[in-house]
């Protein structure tokens, strides 16, 4: 009796220790968790939506959602027309956001700290509300997407992105070497050579930023297209939200990927100015 | 001066034109016309009416209760996954930061699609069912913020002082003490701040709550409707619901309160620390 139970403790402690060992805590494994979840639930479903996209409905090999794409004019339509209208955004984004950044970041034109939570602060009301509310408004000022559908997706685009697009180019103003600009204009340049040969150079990595923050979103955002044009101006986002409700699985892995691939062709072009510093607005924002 | 002047009216033109559809809601929240834009007396009508709302109130509820479980998972993960990749080998670290970064740029869309996909899969491969259900909305909103938070942390860690580990090592404190009682009060405003973000993320997100939801929640046997998709069907058939234009007033009154509040705890700390200037929000 008394051998077993000794037995007993010897392999309850030889397990113990066992244990111990492969969970022996150590700084690099508390990764492990988020390197998991991240390969179950980015890579892996990347994985499948390439295999959805060059396969058929009865999973044999297939390239007909590629050859489908480059030979269904609307579809080409649908890229051609989001890259516009995103370009567009960023555009007039930047065009508006950047002179505000400038003198909300700038002590001669502004002290007040709070003004820039402000700018902020309507990123906390739901999203879905918001657009709802301009086109609203817009269907009470007579521009509403029967009449006006383009106008009145530019107007919910700018107006939903442009936060976006000033947190990130203000956080770098704040960090704008004014001596720079100084020695720029006493060594003789005029006020836009100081601009474009100073400014803009220094502020480059919050342009970067500012662009991937509006240029990809507003290419596959759903809800402002659909609800300001009155689904008249079909965008990557309507696209792949109508093949989401047909259960068109290939189509729309299909169009997922391209949208992959230029999300990654939008990175490697921003990559090379910030010097792999991401000043992104996500980090700034609080 | 003059051009302080032009400086201040362009802010301030801007910043009443972002506000102006929001005050417009707001204004007509006190009115029970149907459309904006139609006065039909003073009342708060809406107001009483919006708390009897069943069904806004469940979305509401719906709403939360995802942000605040989605938040805590993702900043659990987030952090500890930071913590660990800062320890860890560069070639190990520059591949997490990859996979996080391009997740941070890609297209909300994308992420939504590619995670349905892979649960049709599993749905009609392994598990024969379907299984969209509060999991698969958790995991989508848990995927959606998990790099941010991850980013978050990061700055803080690298911000800290090394030694400061070392030195309760080395004062007799266990490895995984020394984690808890130096390193994560020393990174604690990157973790606060990566929750918040987590829980803003998670309450504006349609798409991907559109894409992965099921049954489970306030819901009980029907799929999830959280505010974002009960105001979407809504507005996609009409003008926005009466009701939800005295919820916009509540949750716009919530948010300026938040922010008075920031700027208070902001000046008050600049004070403490004596650094002028200092505007770059509570990070």
């Amino acid at each position: 009796m008394k051998s077993k139970s000794e037995k007993e403790a010897k392999k309850a402690r030889k397990a113990r220790e066992k244990k111990a060992s492969a969970f022996h805590f150590s700084r690099r494994n508390l990764c492990i968790p988020y390197w998991v979840f991240l390969i179950l639930f980015v890579i892996i479903p990347v994985i499948i939506v390439i295999f959805y996209a060059f396969t058929d409905e009865n999973g044999y090999f297939s390239f007909a959602a590629l050859v489908n794409f480059f030979t269904t004019w609307s579809k080409i339509n649908v890229l051609i027309v989001s890259l516009f209208i995103a370009l567009q955004t960023t555009i007039i984004c930047l065009l508006i956001g950047y002179p505000l950044a400038y003198f909300l970041a700038n002590k001669k034109f502004n002290k007040n700290t709070v003004l820039i939570t402000l700018f902020i602060a309507p990123m906390w009301i739901n999203f879905v509300l918001r657009t709802g509310a301009t086109r609203d408004l817009l269907t009470w000022m007579g521009i509403n997407g029967g009449n006006f559908p383009y106008l009145a997706t530019m107007i919910g685009m700018v107006y939903n992105y442009l936060p976006f697009v000033i947190l990130p180019l203000y956080t770098t103003m704040l960090n704008l070497d004014h001596s720079q600009i100084e020695a720029a204009s006493d060594l003789g340049a005029n006020p836009f050579q100081v601009f474009t040969r100073n400014i803009i150079p220094q502020t480059m990595p919050g342009i970067g930023s500012a662009f991937l923050m509006t240029f990809m979103p507003s290419m596959s955002s759903y809800v402002i297209s659909d609800t300001l044009s009155e689904g008249k101006i079909t965008l990557f986002g309507n696209y792949i939200y109508l093949d989401f409700t047909n259960n068109a699985w290939n189509d729309g892995s299909f169009m997922a990927l391209i949208m992959l691939v230029l999300v990654g062709l939008s990175m490697l072009l921003t990559r090379n100015r910030n010097n792999d510093k991401q000043e992104r607005g996500g980090s700034g924002l609080w | 001066m003059v051009k302080k002047i032009l400086a201040q009216c362009y802010i301030w033109l801007i910043l009443l034109l972002m506000y102006l559809p929001i005050l417009v809601l707001i204004a007509f929240s006190f009115t029970t016309a149907t459309n904006v834009g139609e006065w039909t007396g003073f009342s708060f009508d809406l107001y009483t009416a919006l708390f009897k709302d069943e069904e806004i109130m469940r979305a509401l509820g719906n709403t939360v209760l995802i942000a605040l479980i989605s938040a805590t998972v993702s900043t659990l993960l987030g952090t500890t996954g930071a913590i660990g990749a800062y320890y860890h080998k560069r070639r190990v670290r520059r591949t997490i930061e990859m996979v996080t970064q391009i997740q941070m740029v890609n297209a909300e869309i994308v992420i939504a699609l590619s995670l349905t996909v892979m649960f049709v899969f599993l749905g009609t491969y392994i598990f024969k069912a379907n299984i969209f259900s509060f999991w698969t909305l958790l995991i989508g909103h848990v995927t959606l913020s998990l790099p941010f938070v991850y980013t978050s942390v990061k700055p803080k860690l690298e911000q800290m002082d090394p030694s400061l580990y070392e030195a309760a090592i080395d004062l007799g404190a266990t490895p995984r003490r020394a984690l808890t009682r130096v390193v994560v009060p020393e990174i604690m405003p990157g973790i606060l701040s990566g929750f918040l973000l987590a829980i803003t993320l998670s309450l504006d997100d349609f798409i991907v709550t559109a894409f992965t939801r099921g049954s489970g929640l306030l819901s009980g046997e029907q799929t999830i409707e959280t505010l974002s998709t009960l105001v979407q069907a809504k507005i996609k058939k009409g003008p926005i619901p009466t009701e939800m234009r005295a919820l916009t007033t509540i949750i716009f009154l919530i948010v300026i309160v938040v922010v008075i509040l920031v700027t208070i705890y902001q000046r008050q700390r600049d004070k403490k620390t004596r650094k002028p200037g200092l505007s770059r929000g509570a990070s």
